[in-house]
């Protein structure tokens, strides 16, 4: 692995205003309040983390499919749309597959057409385009000859997505964004697709991003995983080493909350209660403090920070903050 | 199907039920069986399309009548619950047997505060006047765990987070006391965290109660969370079932037993750090608008022979309340 991050993530923040109220003033949502993080070259980056932690924002970001309100995109070295790289270029290498295979294609293209389109807006030739999606039909396990000229309705969710991910390497991207793209599959379907991924990013050379509810999957694919809640990042580590000793309570509680699969030994108490907060006002200082088991006065009050990036396991939990006023107490957790 | 003389609480006998509102009939579920004894839990776990959730359905009949073609009996105590005169089905839902749903902001209704649907639901069914209504439904909403739960007698559902709209959802279908309560995926649109909560209430619940659930799941690891029993469906018939320990550990059909080994729950630990590929299940389940000759699942199947292509193979009983649907039993031993 080289040391330079393919992809580099500074500060990158997303609020949605809401309505404004008679004084001009409105709420916003902190979809994704001041984020640090990176990808390295060939590696698969996991993200997991509930409904609302921004997650899928995160994704549109770095696609650049939605302007961040504030934070930068640094892709090898060079910042997303600056001179040096402008968006046209960067969406030729880095690329996405979202949850929804019927909403995410054409339904008046055929799936070669829809293969071939970005290619051919890249400046390559229709011939070659379509030379290229037969080829990756072929990849993903889709016989061209049955399957080139069909629409995308003629197709079960699984064929779908396998044409979603063969659109997504037509433009030989070096990164692909994967949002919940296994989630809406059934699992006998799912675990075809995450073989064919894995085949897929050892042929290519490609770098994942995978955002996951799901953590088994999230386990199985990722080499390191992030953590979200809240639109902030909690914790980043590498896969084995967080699923087995997560450091921040709430990555604790969510994974016990993985259903044990042992009917002798059944869950007997959830690790944490109630759903997450609003995003709108999210709770002062750390913002996990109003679900957390360990939390303390000091909790409320100051928001603790990811420690450095280029630490192999950053936590953002007062309890690993020396000095931050949080009494370390002999607890089991 | 357990070759017991218990008829069990729920016995489903014979049930066939055929969508004929499109193009071609669908023969959505194809003679599944099955009994619930009182106090029972039983989950029915299969994909999409397995026909699942139209079992379920049929037990409310809540399929359109006349779009629907429906066989066989379903029996839930002395009910008949396919020969019931419209006014005695309504006496019957809500009473007899509820349902919770996956949505819950779907199968709420969005006009009234969620106190308000609690009160009809009791009136409806008992002689109580409306303050008398209004206190059970306080308690039940201290029951299900509704945080300020005064207060939240009067929110409408998209006030409420998506864990307390399946708490309310919860409140409302055991508000007159049924013995027979039918989830529909009740879990399957929370969050992790919030997941596991809600199935400690239903086991809670349903064990104060002593509650019949047939639960619908496609998540196995909810389903061991829950029930007592689990039945798997393919193609519209159970292919096999029996106490979750004995699924688990020792499956003797060979979907189950693949469904099983495709899970990413079973594949993490990582050898000589390659990660091993997930075993998968080739191909996609059947179209159920076309005829169906022999065993649905053996163009998927490795063990299948011409015989599994020819004959349409009966329950064999393996051990007590321990059966399946499969001519190649021999070989899965």
């Amino acid at each position: 692995m080289s040391t330079q991050p393919i992809l580099n993530i500074k500060g990158l923040t997303k609020h949605f205003p809401l309505k404004k109220n008679i004084f001009g003033r409105g709420d916003v949502v902190r979809a994704v309040d001041n984020i640090d993080f990176t990808v390295m070259p060939g590696e698969t980056l996991g993200v997991v983390g509930e409904s609302g932690c921004g997650k899928s924002t995160t994704a549109r970001l770095l696609m650049q499919l939605i302007p961040p309100t504030a934070g930068e995109v640094i892709f090898e070295g060079e910042l997303v749309g600056g001179r040096d790289l402008p968006l046209k270029e960067f969406r030729r290498q880095v690329q996405m597959v979202f949850q929804d295979s019927y909403a995410s294609l054409n339904p008046r293209l055929t799936i070669e057409d829809s293969i071939a389109f970005g290619p051919q807006v890249h400046g390559v030739s229709k011939q070659e385009s379509l030379a290229r999606a037969h080829d990756l039909l072929e990849r993903v396990g889709l016989a061209p000859a049955r399957f080139a000229a069909r629409y995308t309705h003629e197709l079960s969710g699984g064929q779908r997505q396998r044409v979603n991910i063969a659109r997504a390497l037509a433009l030989q991207p070096r990164v692909v964004i994967l949002d919940e793209a296994v989630s809406a599959l059934d699992k006998s379907v799912e675990a075809q697709v995450l073989n064919l991924l894995l085949d897929l990013k050892d042929a290519f050379n490609l770098t994942y991003v995978f955002i996951s509810h799901d953590l088994n999957v999230v386990r199985f694919i990722s080499d390191r995983v992030m953590v979200m809640y809240l639109g902030q990042v909690v914790e980043v580590g590498p896969a084995d080493a967080l699923f087995k000793n997560p450091a921040h309570p709430y990555t604790k509680a969510l994974l016990s909350s993985i259903p044990a699969m042992d009917p002798e030994h059944r869950t007997e108490k959830a690790a944490i209660s109630g759903d997450p907060p609003n995003p709108i006002n999210p709770p002062s200082g750390c913002r996990f403090h109003t679900r957390c088991p360990v939390a303390q006065t000091v909790c409320s009050q100051l928001a603790p920070t990811l420690g450095k990036l280029h630490s192999q396991h950053p936590v953002a939990c007062l309890m690993y903050e020396p000095g931050s006023g949080y009494r370390k107490m002999e607890i089991a957790t | 199907m357990t070759g017991s003389v218990n008829p069990g609480y729920v016995s489903i006998e014979n049930l066939n039920v055929t969508f004929i509102g499109g193009a071609r009939p669908v023969k959505a579920v194809n003679g599944v069986d099955l009994r619930v004894n009182r106090g029972e839990v039983v989950a029915l776990i299969g994909e999409s399309g397995s026909g699942k959730s139209v079992t379920l359905r049929s037990v409310l009949r809540l399929h359109n009548e006349s779009r629907t073609l429906i066989s066989g009996s379903i029996k839930v105590g002395e009910q008949d619950v396919l020969k019931l005169s419209q006014a005695d089905m309504t006496n019957f839902r809500g009473k007899t047997a509820a349902m919770i749903f996956q949505e819950p902001l779907l199968a709420l209704d969005p006009v009234y505060s969620v106190g308000a649907q609690i009160v009809e639901s009791l009136r409806r069914h008992e002689d109580v006047t409306h303050a008398e209504a209004r206190k059970r439904a306080l308690e039940l909403f201290e029951r299900v765990r509704i945080p300020s739960p005064e207060r939240r007698l009067d929110a409408y559902p998209h006030e409420m987070s998506g864990g307390m709209r399946q708490r309310a959802m919860i409140a409302l279908a055991l508000a007159c006391k049924p013995q027979l309560l039918l989830a529909d995926e009740p879990t399957t649109a929370l969050d992790a965290t919030v997941q596991i909560q809600v199935l400690l209430l239903l086991r809670e619940l349903q064990r104060e109660f002593g509650l019949s659930v047939i639960f619908v799941t496609h998540d196995i690891g909810a389903a061991v969370e829950v029930a007592d029993r689990i039945a798997v469906m393919y193609a519209g018939r159970i292919v096999e079932e029996g106490p979750v320990a004995t699924l688990l550990r020792a499956p003797r059909h060979p979907y189950t037993m693949a469904l099983l080994r495709s899970r990413a729950h079973g594949a993490m630990e990582k050898i000589d750090g390659k990660r091993p590929r997930l075993e998968t299940i080739a191909g996609a389940p059947p179209d159920l608008s076309l005829p169906q000759t022999g065993c649905a699942f053996a163009p998927r199947c490795t063990l299948a022979n011409d015989a599994c292509k020819q004959t349409q193979p009966e329950a064999t009983t393996i051990s007590a309340g321990h059966s399946a649907r499969c001519l190649r039993l021999d070989a899965t031993q």
